[in-house]
């Protein structure tokens, strides 16, 4: 019995689409995106309020900043393979950026944004150069070393605040009379909805074209990928950039709307929730990233008694998905196009290897 | 930078480095052993040595009943305590690594899943037990009390050796050489290392996998124990975050011997402790994390078979 799978449901009744419905499809999806802010407003989806934090807060950060992480991991971890365990250096890179440029000079958020960007870009050049050359589980703990690094710079560089952080940040400047400060939290999610969409995007094109596909390869099997002639440091050095990249993008968001930021922001436990969020929505599937990212961010601030206990929470979901259910919620979709026949002999080959396994446990 | 505090604190750095790393040396034969029998990283080891800290804690405060401001305890009364909190440290970080193979490694394995997901599941086996201890001492850090009055075994020219200081190297030497000599001479030992080189031929050999794979996980957790044992004598607190930074570190002590080479594991957390405590007299204790990784980085780019790494074809676990 084929097990049911939500993901590939889904990609099939797409395919069955033609554009115009696609296209409504989306819009739609973007509209309802957007009048998200006001959810707790109306009666009939009041349920969705939350009982600390404001409710468009909430989705600011960490619910629209989560999604863009997990968004920028998932090329990382889900495209090509690479456990990065330190993934908050880089958004703590692009929050540092803004804070001091924008409080020292006149450039104002969207001037800083490449600039954040950029310099998370060259963090992930600096760091990928020599950690992705190793294996697995070396990379993963390099970065975790890494991210410790940055946050232990910050606590003792004096210039940027120390262990006090930096304070004044200023906001993002009008957009066509869109205002951003404390009192607009929706506008700022809009902000977030629009870089979502722009690295959905991104990540969809970069899927289909040479680079997914290296990437695929690469997480496939790494030698197989290099027997095939990709050239595989450059790509997972590409890899880790552009992740690193959308981390810093979403730091420069969160330091501007945050207004202050200090270094225990960024610790090594948000690196592991937003590992969580990749892995508990489906490694490897934007949607299922996205999903994931929405429950395990939303769900502690709107059940009080998760909120403090969070992080024991994401860690019981990483064994637990792990263990139960790898794929994720919304599992990648299985590419092969496989005609009937050779259906037949792949179930054949995996019961004999099922059927071995078992006379190996049982019998040695 | 000051580093004429190297050559004046010579003695003081160098008893404090043996004694760092002795404790690395023990959390690290926890890294190297389950890296020999599985190919992959405990992450979790440092919550198994954070547990450990914990039941030392525990058995001198609520079963011997120590505060803050009892004395400390004397002649037979003072070892019994010791070995109580010792084999209470060891027993607790042997069960629950037995424990972490169990939840986070046995059935992926079973299933022949991917590195990368043994690795996550690690790590959130790892964070749930760091951050339950955390909900539940409120994070709060607690200071264990002080049961061994610290004394100087002997002084030379001011320079003196303290009775944790001593009880740690004496410790760490015992328990290596004891962990070296059950993998290297008993029949148990060798069924670890056939594992180590070939998992396939062993199990044609009629080795028991699972049996050897929890065996190597209830070795690395007793040895661990008892470097969480002598962490709590020596620097009297502990905290839910207590395992990460030695957790780190002991790591870096592994590759730098050639991570899943035993000995490799006894030289590289001498080195490693040794070289934090002088670096960080020279360029002070708040970089102390950026020189351990440091080491590492340079380690794995240069050498990434580790110092002794030519040998470890032979010397797997």
């Amino acid at each position: 019995m084929a097990r049911f799978n939500l993901r590939d449901k889904g990609a099939e009744i797409w395919e069955g689409w033609n554009r115009p419905k696609r296209v409504a499809f989306a819009v739609f999806a973007i509209a309802v995106a957007t009048v998200l802010p006001y959810a707790n407003k109306f009666t009939l989806t009041s349920f969705l309020q939350t009982p600390i934090t404001s409710f468009q807060a909430v989705l600011v950060y960490p619910v629209g900043m989560f999604i863009l992480m997990a968004l920028g991991l998932n090329i990382v971890v889900g495209k090509s393979g690479l456990l990065d365990l330190g993934y908050v250096a880089f958004f703590a890179i692009g929050a540092y950026t803004e804070a001091v440029i924008g409080s020292h000079t006149h450039l104002n958020t969207w001037e800083i944004m490449p600039i954040g960007m950029g310099f998370s870009m060259l963090a992930g050049v600096l760091l990928g150069l020599p950690a992705l050359r190793l294996r697995g589980d070396y990379l993963a703990i390099i970065t975790l070393g890494f991210g410790e690094i940055v946050r232990i710079l910050a606590i003792n560089t004096p210039s940027i605040g120390g262990p006090n952080g930096v304070a004044n940040i200023p906001n993002p400047p009008n957009f066509f009379g869109i205002q951003f400060d404390l009192l607009h939290q929706d506008h700022f999610f809009w902000i977030v909805i629009v870089l979502i969409l722009l690295v959905v995007w991104m990540v969809r094109r970069l899927t289909v074209r040479r680079p997914g596909r290296a990437w695929e390869a690469i997480r496939q099997d790494e030698d197989v990928a290099i027997l095939m002639g990709v050239p595989i440091l450059r790509y997972k050095i590409w890899s880790f950039s552009i992740g690193a990249a959308v981390g810093g993008a979403a730091g420069v968001i969160f330091a501007s709307q945050q207004l202050f930021i200090a270094p225990q922001s960024f610790d090594y436990n948000v690196s592991v929730l937003i590992l969580s969020c990749v892995v508990f929505g489906g490694i490897g599937n934007i949607w299922g990233v996205i999903l994931g990212a929405s429950i395990l961010s939303y769900l502690p601030e709107r059940i009080r008694f998760i909120s403090n206990a969070r992080e024991f929470v994401f860690g019981v979901v990483l064994v637990l998905t792990m263990n139960l259910r790898s794929d994720g919620l919304l599992p990648r979709k299985k590419r092969e196009h496989l005609s009937e026949s050779e259906k037949q002999a792949l179930k054949e080959t995996r019961a004999a290897l099922k059927a071995e396994k078992k006379a190996a446990r049982t019998g040695a | 930078m000051n580093f004429s505090v190297l050559i004046s604190q010579f003695f003081p750095l160098l008893i404090n480095g043996l004694a760092l790393g002795f404790i690395y040396v023990l959390v690290s034969v926890g890294y190297t052993m389950v890296y020999g029998v599985l190919r992959l990283i405990n992450f979790a080891n440092s919550e198994i040595f954070m547990l450990g800290t914990f039941a030392t804690y525990l058995v001198s405060t609520r079963i011997f009943k120590f505060d803050q401001n009892s004395h400390p305890a004397h002649g037979g009364k003072l070892f019994l305590i010791i070995i109580c909190c010792l084999v209470a440290s060891m027993l607790t970080s042997g069960v629950v690594a037995m424990f972490v193979e169990l939840i986070a490694y046995r059935r992926l394995r079973t299933k022949g899943a991917s590195r990368l997901g043994s690795l996550i599941s690690a790590i959130g086996t790892s964070i749930a037990l760091s951050e339950g201890v955390r909900i539940l001492t409120h994070s709060i850090p607690v200071r264990a009390p002080r049961v061994l009055n610290k004394f100087n075994v002997f002084e030379i020219h001011g320079v003196g050796l303290r009775i944790d200081q001593l009880l740690t190297i004496l410790a760490g030497l015992i328990f290596f050489f004891a962990v070296d000599r059950f993998v290297n001479k008993t029949r148990l030992g060798a069924a670890i290392r056939a594992v180590s080189m070939s998992e396939e031929n062993s199990r044609l050999m009629g080795i028991n996998l699972n049996r050897v794979i929890t065996l190597t996980f209830l070795i690395g957790g007793l040895v661990t124990g008892a470097a969480a044992f002598m962490y709590d004598t020596t620097y009297e607190q502990t905290a839910y975050y207590a395992g990460f930074n030695i957790g780190i570190a002991a790591f870096t002590a592994a590759v730098l011997g050639g991570i899943g080479n035993l000995r490799g594991a006894f030289y590289g957390g001498m080195a490693l402790g040794l070289a934090e405590q002088f670096f960080s007299a020279a360029f002070g204790a708040q970089w102390k994390e950026i020189i351990v990784f440091l080491v590492l980085v340079l380690i794995l780019l240069l050498r990434p078979n580790g110092l002794f790494g030519e040998a470890v074809q032979q010397t797997r676990v």
